[in-house]
Parts: C-alpha cells; structure tokens; sequence
C-alpha cells in the first residue's frame, strides 16, 4: 500500500499516512484485535475506498484516525500523521481545531449521530461557528445560517430555509445521512471520512449523495475516504481501494486493477458473491463461514478457515506481498491460485 | 413467457390501504382538515404458483405496506386479495388464522423479529402450539429437523436470540415461516440487514428451500441485484404505484418506465462498461400525504411532459407479459 | 440440506437466560447489593421478629416510662434503644413495626401491580375505546393528591389494615399501569409482535406471552421503587392516627407517640424514623442497581 497511489496524485506526499495501526477493545471474552497493523495512505484530492464487511475493522480503523475509538478501546501501536501532524500525539484543544475543519467524519447511522434535541440550524451552525474564522465578526450569525442553509440545498434537502428549524426525528432516514454530510462538509474539510454514507439510503438517492461528495471533492480539492461494503460503490466512485477483512487490509490497489484482477481469495470471493444486472444467470457463489473472533488470532492466515485454497503453509502470519503494479495483497499463495 | 399459465396463487385487484392522520378527537375540534396517506394505492397484480414476484421500490413507496397487507396483517381499506381461490379481503380474523399456515413472512430485521426472552425452540414451535398441530415431544422434533434444513443445529434449541449472529437469527426467522408449511412466502427485505456474505448464504438458502418445498414467493427489496437474481417477474413501486411489471430477464434489459430507467441506472456496478447511460432524477420522493397530481412520478420525472402533470396513467400493455404506468411508452 | 452453513457462534454453550444475565449483573454491583442485602435483613426481621425482639413490645412498665438508650445515664442494655411513655422496649416495637410497613408494602404493590399490569396491557395493546376509558380514569385519579386521597377514603371506611392495603391500591394501581402502558405502545411496534401475528397468535397470547416478558423488568423496577413510597405513605396515615391502631406497633405511630416528648426524650421518635429511614433508603438504591442491570443497554 505504502507505494501505491493514482497517477494524478503521484506527485503529492500523502495526506493522511497510518502505519502498523492496531486498535484493542478489551471485553470480558479477552482483549479483540479490532485493527491489526493496518497500513494506509490517503493522498490529496483522491478517493480512498475501504471494503469490508462488518467486523473487519474499518470503521474502528478511522475512529482511530479521527481520536474517536469508543472507551474502553485504544489505539495500541502504530503512528498516524495528517499533513505532517502527529495526531497520535494531539491534545483535546489540537483535536478540536482539527476535528471539523480539517477531518470531517460521517457516521453510519444518522439517527444517533444527530443530537435529538437540537434543531438541524443548532447543529450546523455550532460546526460552522466553532471554526468559522473566515466570516465577518459582524452578522456572523445571519451568514453562518445563511451557509447552513447553503449546506442543506447542496446535499438536497427540499425547502432548506423551512426545514433547518426542524428537529432531526423530524426527517426521514435518508434526509437525516444528508443532514449529517452537510454537517461535515459545512467547514469544507481537507478530508472527509465517509463511514457508510450512503448504506441507509435508496439508489437513486445514493447515487445523487455519491455524486455530490464527487463533485465537492473535485471542487474543494478534498480527500475522501468512503467506507463501505459494497464494491459497486467502490468499483464508480473511488480511485484506490483497500480491502479490509478481520482487521488487516488483505489487499489494496488502484481500484480497476483490483476489480479486474482480484488477487485474494477473500476478495475473489467478495467480487464473485454480488449479484450482477449485466449477468443474472451468473450464480451468486456464497463464502462459506463466517469471520473469526478478533481474540488471540496470529500464526494462521485470518481468512484460512473460509479459503478455499488454503494450504498447510498458510499457517504462519501473512505479510502484504506486491502482486501487480501498486498492488499488493496478503495472501502467499497467490501465484499458485492464479494458475 | 409460460406456456401452461398456472392459475395465479395470489391475485391483488385495487388494494388498497389508506391511513387516516389527523382524525383524533383534538384534531377534530381544531377543524383541521383530514389527512390521508395512500401507502397502496389501487394496486393491482398477481403471483402466480411456483413464482418468484420481485417487489423493488425505494423506502416509503409502500412495498412493505402491501405485502403486509396482503397478508392482512393491517386491513386493507380497498380493494381485494384472493389466495388460492379464496377471497380474504374481508374473511373474519378466527377463518384468517387458519389460513396463516399457508401464507407466511419473513421479516427484515432479525434482530427485531425474534422475541428477545424466547429460546429458539418456543419462537420456532410457537407456529405448531398455536395451530395444535403437534404434541409437546412432536413440536420438538419438527422444530429440530426444521432448524437442520435452514442449516442450524440441534444444540441452538434452547438459546436465545441475543446467542446468534445476524445470519443465524434470520435462518431463525425463517424456519419460524416455513414450520407451518406454507404454500406462499413474503419475503420482505429478508437479506438487507446482512452482510453481502451473509446475505449470499441467505439468498442461496432461500432459492433452495424454494425449490424443495415448492414454495411460492413475494420477494421484496430495495436492492435490484437481488431482486434480480431471485425474481421470475419484478413489479416496481413508486409513492403506492406499482408503475411496472414484466419477467425479470426482459425488465432489467429493457426497462420501460422512466422511474425503472432511472432506478436500474442508478445502480453501482463493479464491471467496467457494464455501466448504463444514467437517467438522473432530480428532487426528492415528494410527500406521501400530498402526492403530485397526475403521474406521480412526474415531479422527478426528466421526460415529463405537460400531460404528465394532468392525467394519470393507467397499467397497460407494453409488451408480451410485460405492463408500465407510464403516457409516453408506446402500447404493445 | 442446504449447504450454507454456518460455524457455530463463539457462545458458551451454557443457557443464559437474559434474566439471569440481568441478575448476574445485580450482584456484581456491590453497592445496590449491600442495599439488597439491608432489604433482606428488614424482612427477616419482619418474619422472625418473636426472634430477634429482646422484650415483649406490648408489656408495658410504667416504672420504665421514657427510659432513655443503654449508653445514656438511666439506660440499660437489656432496653437499647429505651422506652416509650408506656414504657415499652423501642427496639422490640420497631422490630415488630417492620412485619407492618413490609406486609403493606408488599401487598400494596404487589395487588396495585398485577391490576396495573393488565390494565396497561389492555389501554396499550387493544387501544381504541379501553384505552380511552383507562386512561381517563388514570388522568382523574392523578388529579388527586394521594395522601388527601388515602386520608379521605380511610375516613369512609374506618381504619384497620386491609382498609389501609385498599385505600393505597385504589390509586397505587396508576403507577404500573402508566409505565405497562407506555412499554407496550413500544412493543407492539416491535416486528416480533407482528412475526406473532403472522403466524396466527390470538391477541392474549401476544399480550401475555410475547409483550409482557419483555416488559417485565421495567414493571420489577417500579414497583420497587414504589415500594419505598407505599412504605413512608403508611408510615403518614399511622402518624395522623388513621393508619394501624394502638396498640398494634407501627413506625409512623411510633413517631407521632413522640413528639410530646421530642425535647426530653427524642429517642422515642427517633429511633423508628431512622428505620423508616434505613429502609426506604435501602429499597430505593437496590432499585436503581436493578434497574441497571435490567437495562437493555448493558446487554451483550
């Protein structure tokens, strides 16, 4: 992954650089490996994509980005640098600058994440005033809900002026994942973090959310990072994608390349279980079992009870190994199984 | 498409199902006018035996209020349902219990589906206690071969819902569906809550009990590609219409309907090229309390024209078994 | 049959039931447990009070009118706590005044509970016009203030235990049922309400069997709760002199009994105020500790 970026980024160094993350939750059961040594880059202006299913640690992955791993979790190891910051080392104060401005985060699920008993405006405009800085001191407020409104016609809301005074209950589901795009778009980020943005909503809808997130990447000059589990998001939307399965990214790669020549097992599985428009009689071929508990793994390759090609010398902690060009995927047996 | 024409298992003429807001006693002393959601309007179709009827809509478009309705789960206020012959539309609640055993449901959510203080033995042996059709030690073993053909094990008995994974509890919920041996099956939205491997497990599973138990299915779902790969027909909601129906294969080719068009193009596709041309709409789904006059589509509608605005379409004939809502496809 | 199967869940193999998950999690909440624990200790008292009384609370001594505690100068170890004006031993009255606070405490909640219930499953299961006239009834008794409301209806029957048990449960019966009311509106949106249905389960059935269970530890918690209130309530109607009669033992007299004497023999009031004290305190934080460890937020 380290070398691995899109043609038009080439330049640029890295704008969000994580290396050898690991993120512990400890629970009754034993201490859960939510992320294991996982390695990324994000450069500036590109679309990152994360696949996985849930479980495989990417939403802890950027929760730890962000500072935001739910107690009693940690980040155990690893550094984390966003523009040559060390956000591992950021106090409350440094986070508070950065969080909204710089990172903005969408969460999957926008009922909890949108305070109850504010109204959409109380919401906006505290992100837009906590960092505001660009706005005349005088009329602040008057332009901060002007740019409130601003927001909520951008990510088509109906009747935005009405509406912002209404309270988040009061919106449907898919409203409420704009409401919240708004919020994190409102301070035009350097990188948004969009968790399953788009998971609760219909497709048509999901299309016009993941065009506008495009076309304001492409405005703003931002970096995404989309979250999500579904590769067709993936497939239109991203230029690079990491696949990500009980806590470790299996393989990563410029997307079509990885598309079109999956190298994992786990990924080709991931490709061949989605049911296909352009080819119906194409049968869905499910991936047996399920994800291994993220207690005590290490010394076998994660994916080695589902794999169909698995081999004796699979039961030893797989590295990432190049398989193509800036691709890379974790799995020792790839040049047999191509065969 | 069929040759033989198999006497259609369900056949839904004008179902509706109408909800009255604002009628309570203080909204009445205020004057304030009533309000009426038509969740199904008119609704019109049929499933025929041994088929798979898709149902895709986006969410508020009334598809998990029609299949409920259909089942009679909520009382349609219009309209007729007949299964196997039957009219059901107004058969007394005792007469309706006793056709549950042959129409069932499987629900979206296995997390709220299952009574969380019930082992699996009492949720999925509840079906048999409750129609008398088996005896305590009986119910047992029925429940026990039934969990083995959804693929669960006899040591699950007596755990409790909180014990599985989200896959496991669906594979619960239908075994509680087919205990009864129903002849029809709604499926609503039975794999959205999953995770894609998951839900292949699931879809597999469902096509194969399908197939063993010659069951007949009401497929509802929001994600075309399963839709897709499970449907014989696929009828498309849009605000309680139904706008189109056809065979699978034909519909997703060849969509007729603009909000069809518009729904298949918006799909994300991983193959390159395999991209259609988007038909993008503009706007929201308006209001289900105030619908737009005329086609109820036209407001997003990017080939509207004034006649939209004005008359509303009816279902006709577009093609060999095929039907759309639609005044500017030309009738077959 | 099918070939899709999956690995069987990382889950002990022990049964756990998420009553006993809850329960499991009550005792490891050491302070509502030291609560419990006083709860119990107040209810072997009440039990085994012929037991634990070191004196006959009944004999009076007019020899040992208003003897003061054994520490103070007068007092005796074999009277602890002293002597009332009759000259009875306080700690042996106090013992046998638990049997009343606990007996009506229980009662009380206990028949207010059950009527609530099923009224609450009724208004917020069937709606419609049941709903209407309980919750009517509700919203008039709540109108009330509820000592006003015991004191007048003891008035009309006369005083006696039963009479105090019905006067507290003619209202104590709107508390369950608001909450049992509230719980089921929830419920029965719930999507396993509505699996029961399809698969053709009558409408006591879903009350009873499918909704009740799941609410039944928001109902435990009340009660408890409310258990304290029952308590002190007595406890008021005896100190007004309309609750349990002399020469019967009840806290609430107890303290009505000194307060003539609370400048010269405080110990009189005192002491059965400090246990009214000690146990509706007890009650309420056991409560709180059950009402964590039932809530579905700590569930796992």
């Amino acid at each position: 992954m380290h070398s691995t970026r899109s043609s038009a980024t080439d330049m640029s160094a890295p704008l969000l650089s994580v290396r050898s993350l690991k993120t512990c939750f400890p629970t009754r059961a034993g201490l859960v490996t939510a992320v294991d040594g996982v390695d990324l880059d994000v450069y500036p202006g590109e679309c990152l994509g994360i696949v996985g299913e849930s479980g495989s640690g990417k939403s802890v992955t950027f929760a730890s980005v962000i500072g935001l791993v739910r107690s009693p979790g940690y980040v155990a190891e690893g550094s984390i640098r966003f523009g040559g910051v060390d956000l591992r080392r950021l106090d409350s104060n440094g986070w508070r600058r950065l969080r909204g401005r710089d990172i903005a985060m969408t969460m999957q699920d926008a009922l909890t994440a949108l305070n109850p008993a504010l109204t959409v405006a109380e919401q906006i405009e505290e992100v837009l005033l906590a960092h505001a800085e660009d706005l005349p001191k005088r009329g602040r407020q008057a332009a901060v809900r002007e740019r409130a409104i601003e927001m909520l016609r951008l990510v088509g809301i109906p009747a935005p002026a009405k509406r912002i005074d209404d309270y988040p209950h009061q919106f449907s589901g898919g409203m409420r994942q704009r409401i919240m795009i708004a919020i994190a778009l409102s301070c035009r980020p350097k990188l948004l973090i969009a968790d399953e943005p788009t998971t609760a909503l219909d497709v048509t809808i999901q299309a016009q959310v993941l065009d506008l997130i495009s076309d304001l990447r492409r405005e703003l000059g931002m970096s995404v990072v989309l979250i999500t589990h579904d590769l067709g998001v993936v497939a239109e939307h991203t230029d690079r994608v990491a696949v990500m399965y009980a806590g470790q990214v299996v393989e990563a790669g410029p997307t079509r390349e990885l598309i079109d020549r999956p190298k994992h097992p786990y990924t080709r599985g991931l490709i061949g279980l989605i049911p296909r428009l352009s080819d119906l009689d194409a049968p869905i071929r499910p991936i047996e079992g399920q994800v291994p508990e993220l207690i005590g793994l290490g010394g076998i390759c994660r994916f080695y009870d589902r794999c169909e090609f698995r081999a004796s010398k699979c039961r030893t902690d797989i590295s990432m190994i190049d398989v193509g060009p800036d691709h890379r995927a974790r799995c020792i047996r790839v040049e047999e199984i191509l065969q | 498409m069929s040759v033989a024409q198999p006497h259609p298992l369900l056949e839904i003429r004008n179902l509706e199902k109408v909800y009255q807001l604002n009628s309570g006693l203080l909204q009445r002393i205020a004057r304030q006018p009533p309000l009426s959601l038509r969740a199904v309007d008119k609704v019109t179709f049929s499933v025929k035996a041994g088929e798979t009827l898709g149902l895709i809509g986006e969410s508020g478009c009334g598809k998990s209020t029609l299949a409920r309705t259909v089942l009679r789960l909520h009382e349609p206020t219009g309209g007729s349902i007949t299964f196997d012959g039957t009219d059901i539309t107004k058969l007394p609640q005792k007469d309706m219990t006793a056709l549950r055993r042959r129409m069932q449901i499987i629900f979206q959510d296995p997390y709220a589906s299952l009574n969380p203080r019930k082992s699996v033995e009492d949720i999925v042996g509840l079906p048999l206690a409750l129609h008398g059709l088996a005896h305590r030690r009986e119910i047992r073993d029925r429940v026990v071969a039934m969990l083995e053909s959804v693929g669960l094990k006899t040591a699950h008995l007596g755990r409790f819902p909180h014990q599985f994974s989200g896959g496991q509890r669906q594979r619960i919920g239908i075994a509680r569906a087919l205990i009864l041996n129903p002849s029809f099956v709604v499926c609503d939205e039975p794999v959205s809550a999953l995770d894609v491997s998951v839900q292949a497990q699931i879809i597999a599973l469902l096509e194969s009990l399908k197939r063993e138990l010659g069951l007949t299915y009401l497929f509802i779902s929001h994600d075309i590609g399963v839709i897709g790969h499970v449907s014989d027909r696929i009828a498309v909601m849009y605000l309680g219409d139904i706008v189109e129906i056809g065979p699978a294969r034909e519909l997703l080719r060849e969509p007729k309907h603009p909000y069809t068009k518009a729904l298949l193009s918006a799909v994300p596709q991983i193959d390159a090229g395999a991209k259609r041309e988007r038909v993008k709409l503009t706007g929201d789904l308006p209001s289900p309390l105030a619908p737009p006059p005329g086609c109820k589509f036209h407001t997003r509608c990017p080939f509207a024209v004034d006649r939209c605005r004005r008359q509303v379409p009816a279902l006709r004939n577009v093609g060999s078994d095929r039907t759309a809502a639609c005044h500017l496809v030309d009738a077959a | 049959m099918t070939a899709a199967v999956e690995a069987s869940v990382v889950t002990p193999e022990r049964i756990e039931t998420p009553a006993w998950q809850s329960l499991r999690r009550f005792a490891a909440d050491r302070f509502s447990m030291a609560a419990g624990i006083v709860v119990l200790i107040f209810v072997l008292m009440a039990i085994l009070a012929p037991w634990f009384a070191p004196q006959d609370p009944y004999e009076t001594d007019l020899l040992r009118r208003l003897q003061p505690p054994a520490w103070m100068e007068g007092g005796e170890w074999s009277y602890v706590l002293g002597c009332d004006a009759l000259g009875r031993d306080i700690l042996s009255r106090i013992i046998y005044g638990t049997r009343i606070s606990i007996t009506i405490g229980l009662a009380v909640v206990l028949i207010a509970t059950v009527i609530g219930t099923v009224l609450g499953l009724a208004a917020g299961y069937l709606r419609g016009w049941v709903d209407i006239a309980i919750s009517r009834v509700i919203d008039i008794l709540l109108g009330f203030p509820y000592l006003i409301f015991a004191i007048a209806l003891m008035a009309m029957m006369g005083p006696g235990l039963q009479n105090i048990i019905l006067a507290l449960v003619y209202k104590e019966w709107v508390v369950p049922a608001r909450v049992v009311r509230g719980e089921v509106l929830a419920a029965r949106e719930m999507e396993y309400v509505e699996a029961a249905r399809a698969v053709g389960a009558p409408r006591l059935h879903i009350m009873f069997r499918e909704i009740l269970p799941n609410i039944l530890s928001s109902v435990i918690v009340v009660s408890t709760i409310r258990m304290a209130h029952v308590i002190i309530l007595e406890a008021s109607l005896s100190f007004l002199g309309i609750g349990v009669q002399p020469p019967t033992a009840s806290w609430g007299s107890m303290v009505a009994d000194g307060r003539a004497f609370i400048l010269d023999a405080w110990w009189v009031s005192t002491f059965p105020g400090i246990a009214i004290l000690a146990l509706v305190l007890s009650i309420n934080v056991a409560s709180q500790g059950l009402r964590d460890a039932f809530d579905p937020k700590f569930s796992d």
